[in-house]
């Protein structure tokens, strides 16, 4: 029994980190047709800059520095890079791609390949007894970050004028450009947000596994494309049950199975839902 | 069909002027030099057999699609201006389609259309009662008449100078058909409206007024009941 709580609390922590990733994954493609595989940078470097800051702050503002810093990147790389390619998508997916490849290496040239070990916070190293099972409470953390950005991007999407249009967008693009909205500002504010939770997941996964490297956002990026697709593209209730699914699949095969099935039976489950559900868990729209 | 074309209006009073506008997509050219003006008042009827590239005219106006050539609106060039500017110049648009966003509610659908400090919702709803009384209801469970009204609501929301209304009467119920036109007859009294339309009875009780389309020129400019023989022929349809 011990066993399995542990197995379901480190599932769903997994799942947590894929849905911070996920879900800024999930509305840049949804609103803005972007495959952006320089996400994992973005959580890069939220993760080294959480990492610097924590020397010299308390660990929640180390968080906000890594958050700002990744949100910061974020913009800078849309206005920069992808607006002007947006009638090119290979071409943005080349960029993308080289410059998640540049900032990897600059990352390595700045602090090196070997892994920089990250030195949990307080409460976080210690654990909690849930029905015999010592779990670890960094597994809490990152499961209450996840349920917080969902339910701040729910509230964001369903009561602001920003969250409408990206709505909309996720559905139309083109009609929301025919009311007289320009929708390039909404594209803007889905990369802030996206670089925002990738960043966040970045300084949570340096909890979660106590070192950060420059690849860690590559290998953790995968797993989000795939919730991505398992979700259902553009949409932000799939990419969290998505992202549910595929944390507890890996852990639970990982245990009882072997190490590494955990990973096959995660592309296994995309395959399956391909097949049933070609349009993911849930049809294109943002909620 | 050159003949056609030089029998435009005075320009002066135009208020969207096109001249010689081309649209290629996909290797197709669809728009061969389209040139036709549109008056500040009343109703002009865009005509033309299915595939002449009349919603295309429309969506080219508006610059939702690559195209070459020119499109002043009251005296301004917009050409070269991105379809969110040109919109927010005064144009509401009712695409083919009605481009209702089916996973937003009908009071969502109204609030993304909102461009002025205070939009009519006084006339949309004394229009369309039912938008009121579905405020909460997902656009997409909605019926197609139902989601006409949403469309067409969305244009008149704002003080738009100049409606697009794309095919509104498609795959309607005749009584719904007869409502929308009572509306459109409505707002045709205080802003100028292009319709593309194919129920010509419809048509003529709105305008005597028509641009035809064939093959991606204009093949006609001029009055319904001007040469409704050569009408006939051009829309391939038994009577006019």
């Amino acid at each position: 029994m011990s066993t399995l709580v542990l197995l379901t609390l480190t599932g769903l922590g997994l799942g947590a980190l894929y849905f911070l990733i996920a879900s800024g994954l999930s509305l840049i493609f949804g609103l803005a047709d972007v495959l952006n595989f320089a996400h994992g940078l973005f959580l890069g470097v939220g993760a080294y800059a959480t990492w610097w800051a924590a020397t010299y702050a308390p660990f929640g503002v180390a968080v906000a520095v890594g958050v700002l810093a990744g949100t910061i990147l974020a913009v800078a790389v849309e206005l920069a890079l992808i607006r002007p390619l947006y009638a090119r998508p290979i071409q943005q997916v080349l960029v993308t791609v080289g410059l998640s490849a540049a900032g990897v290496a600059l990352l390595q040239a700045g602090w090196g390949a070997d892994p920089l070990t990250f030195t949990k916070p307080g409460w976080t190293a210690t654990t909690t007894r849930v029905l015999g099972a010592a779990v670890p409470n960094d597994r809490f953390l990152l499961i209450g970050a996840a349920v917080a950005v969902f339910a701040a991007l729910l509230l964001f999407l369903r009561r602001t004028r920003y969250g409408l249009i990206v709505r909309a967008g996720v559905e139309d693009r083109a009609m929301v450009t025919a009311l007289g909205i320009d929708v390039r500002k909404a594209f803007t504010v889905v990369f802030a947000i996206g670089g925002a939770a990738a960043a966040l997941a970045g300084a949570l996964a340096a909890t979660y596994f106590g070192s950060i490297t420059p690849g860690l956002g590559g290998s953790l990026l995968i797993f989000a494309f795939i919730v991505v697709v398992i979700g259902g593209m553009g949409s932000l209730t799939g990419c969290a049950l998505a992202a549910v699914l595929v944390g507890l699949v890996q852990q639970f095969a990982n245990y009882y199975a072997a190490a590494g099935v955990g990973e096959a039976s995660v592309v296994l489950l995309l395959a399956v839902v391909l097949l049933v559900r070609p349009g993911g868990l849930t049809g294109r729209t943002a909620t | 069909m050159s003949d056609a074309q030089r029998s435009e209006p005075d320009s002066t009073a135009d208020l969207l002027q096109i001249q010689d506008l081309h649209v290629r997509i996909g290797g197709s050219h669809i728009l061969q030099g389209v040139s036709f003006a549109v008056p500040g008042s009343g109703v002009t009827a865009l005509l033309g057999r299915n595939g002449a590239g009349k919603t295309t005219t429309l969506r080219a106006v508006l610059g939702l699609v690559p195209r070459t050539g020119t499109v002043v609106f009251d005296g301004e060039d917009v050409s070269g201006r991105r379809p969110y500017e040109i919109v927010r110049r005064g144009i509401g648009y009712a695409p083919e389609d009605r481009g209702v966003f089916g996973g937003l509610t009908v009071a969502e659908n109204l609030r993304l259309a909102e461009r002025d400090p205070s939009p009519r919702y006084d006339l949309v709803y004394e229009l369309f009662p039912e938008l009121r009384t579905r405020a909460k209801q997902a656009a997409g469970t909605l019926s197609g008449g139902q989601q006409q009204m949403v469309a067409i609501g969305r244009a008149l929301l704002n003080d738009n100078r100049m409606l697009l209304v794309d095919e509104p009467t498609k795959g309607l119920a005749p009584k719904i058909v007869t409502e929308v036109a009572e509306v459109l007859e409505r707002a045709a009294a205080t802003v100028p409206i292009l319709l593309v339309e194919q129920n010509l009875a419809l048509v003529r009780r709105l305008t005597d007024r028509a641009v035809l389309i064939a093959e991606g020129r204009v093949a006609y400019t001029g009055t319904l009941s001007d040469d409704p023989e050569r009408l006939q022929e051009l829309l391939g349809v038994s009577r006019v």
